[in-house]
């Protein structure tokens, strides 16, 4: 009987390995988990691509319509070409990392996986920790390497009219594009951990990039600064600009900080509900 | 071994596991056996540490699920929800899960041809009919090639073939000493496959016994009898407080209550010919059924007529 050669077998020639669920095995396999579905590819081919092209269509278009820019604009170039270079693809790219930071976490909820993924590694906390360092991981090293060929692309655009050159005072602008890019990754994948519902978590964070953050500076007086300043995705990309916004209460690198301690505060607040909830 | 001591599980007002203890023996396939909403899934989501118990525990090998250092190598497990990510394809699904434990790459292939998913490991599984997804669970659930096993309906949207051959599979993995602990609604699949049973209803442990002893306790004892003199039967065992009926077979009797030898003595003592004398063997879904009538989530009404005799619904 065929059935009955099939069950025989490979009973017989087993070898299923030894060892415990370590760390380094989860980081391996949290890589195998990201880098085998489509949902990555296409998140991260949208962020080159948008990144890429406005780090070329908006220093074009200045350089074509130089002679109508008026002097306030001539001059705000002057002041910030960096910021010219990588400000727009930077709005548009943040929203496939925050997009994929979300599906990282909260699609294993929508398709049931997690139960899969808690059954091969019940320390969930390791788990959580090992899907952040593999994911933040990538996001950095994908900015980094967006951030600096989109700021070469730009600065040959921009030859004509000025020459922009990296120096101690200006590559914090350029390394910051990969720094905010992590951690908006990282924020957004303990989101989804959170919510645990894909369309929620993305609805979230996508109102707090693109409305809250610029809606709080309506807010008069010293609270308006105070919630426009410790907003975590207003903090945390001012690592990216060369000058602070004017209502802004704290430095760059602080900003940052407290977009990073937001972060903390949310994944720890994810790891302890992990470990408490239900899966 | 798995132990369930004193478990409870509530959610909100609802006890789904109510002070559940019971013990799962290695070398032998446990039925796990309820009515829908009985807690079956939920008792084993407590077992492999994905919910928390109100109070209780349930220990494998003494230890509870979280605690385990390698657990795809101590338990293998098929969940009845699906647990799979419709993007990804079989391979990589089961290569995720082997490299968290350090299972060599090639067991994935193995147990991707164990279960006849080869052709398509490399297919995403969004894809995936009931059966095949059913496969991949079981792939999942051998990949550590665990000693234990728990399955929730394995044989769910399997084809003959594949119910012939989990049957087979669970009881080869049986006779290497593992434990195997499956839940099922399918009494049948259940009679021919498990050597002991566990029934809950309503959260509570309803029986824990071997399957021929569950059958044997919780069904009546039939017996049928062919007599020429079924007359002189019949107002002997009245006499006796035995119920007689009558059967469509021409002329054969039903004896409930009482057993062959009985039957058998009762007729010699008072010179009763008997043409034939046959206990009848109940089914394990008649004893289930017998056994869960009063202590079932969902009571069954008897079915509405639709449109009366008179014409009207």
């Amino acid at each position: 009987m065929a059935a009955r050669d099939s069950v025989m077998t490979p009973i017989a020639t087993r070898d299923a390995g030894t060892g415990h669920a370590h760390f380094g095995r989860l980081l391996l396999a949290e890589w195998t988990k990201i880098r085998s579905v489509r949902s990555t590819y296409w998140s991260l081919i949208a962020l080159i691509i948008a990144f890429l092209f406005f780090s070329w269509l908006f220093p074009y278009l200045t350089v074509v319509n130089w002679k109508q820019a008026s002097p306030e604009q001539q001059a705000n170039l002057y002041l910030d070409p960096i910021g010219s270079i990588t400000g727009s693809g930077l709005f548009i790219g943040q929203l496939a990392v925050a997009v994929l930071g979300v599906m990282v976490t909260a699609s294993e909820y929508s398709t049931g996986m997690i139960r899969s993924t808690l059954l091969a590694s019940p320390h969930r906390v390791r788990m959580l920790a090992a899907k952040s360092i593999v994911f933040t991981l990538l996001i950095l090293v994908i900015g980094e390497v967006i951030a600096f060929l989109g700021f070469f692309i730009g600065r040959q655009t921009f030859k004509s009219l000025v020459s922009v050159d990296l120096n101690s005072g200006n590559v914090r602008e350029v390394f910051g594009v990969g720094l905010y890019l992590a951690m908006l990754g990282l924020f957004a994948l303990v989101v989804g951990a959170l919510l645990r519902h894909v369309a929620g978590a993305i609805t979230g964070i996508v109102a707090l990039l693109l409305v809250i953050s610029n809606l709080i500076q309506l807010i008069p007086g010293r609270i308006g600064k105070y919630l426009y300043t410790y907003e975590p995705t207003n903090a945390g990309f001012v690592i990216t600009a060369k000058r602070l916004p004017d209502n802004f209460l704290i430095s760059s690198w602080q900003g940052y900080g407290v977009f990073a301690l937001w972060t903390a505060v949310l994944w720890a607040l994810a790891a302890y509900l992990l470990v408490r909830r239900d899966a | 071994m798995i132990e369930v001591r004193d478990l409870v599980k509530r959610y909100g007002d609802t006890t789904a596991v109510d002070h559940l203890s019971f013990a799962v023996e290695p070398g032998r396939i446990t039925g796990f056996l309820g009515p829908n909403g009985a807690g079956k899934s939920t008792t084993m989501r407590l077992i492999l540490g994905l919910d928390r118990p109100s109070s209780g525990s349930a220990l494998i090998d003494g230890l509870p699920y979280r605690d385990l250092r390698d657990p795809l190598r101590y338990v293998g497990a098929l969940l009845e929800a699906r647990a799979v990510h419709g993007g990804r394809s079989a391979f990589n699904h089961l290569l995720y899960l082997a490299q968290t434990q350090g299972v060599p790459k090639r067991r994935v292939s193995e147990v991707l041809e164990l279960v006849g998913l080869s052709g398509v490991a490399k297919k995403r599984t969004k894809g995936f009919s009931l059966g095949m997804g059913q496969r991949l669970g079981i792939a999942a659930a051998l990949l550590g090639d665990p000693k234990i096993l728990i399955l929730d309906e394995p044989v769910n949207g399997l084809d003959p073939e594949g119910v012939l051959w989990v049957r087979q599979l669970l009881k080869a993995l049986a006779g290497e000493g593992r434990t195997i602990f499956v839940s099922s609604h399918l009494m049948n699949e259940m009679a021919v496959t498990a050597d002991h049973l566990i029934v809950i209803g309503r959260g509570k442990l309803q029986a824990d016994m071997p399957v021929g002893q569950f059958i044997a306790q919780f069904s009546d004892t039939a017996v049928l009898v062919r007599t020429p003199e079924a007359e002189a039967l019949r107002a002997a065992a009245g006499e006796r407080g035995w119920t007689v009926a009558d059967t469509d077979l021409d002329g054969a009797l039903i004896v409930t209550g009482s057993t062959a030898p009985e039957i058998g003595e009762l007729a010699a003592a008072r010179g009763l010919v008997l043409h034939e004398l046959t206990p009848q063997r109940a089914s394990l879904e008649e004893a289930y059924m017998e056994l869960t009538r009063e202590t079932g989530e969902f009571a069954h009404r008897p079915a509405p007529a639709w449109g009366g005799a008179d014409g009207r619904a």
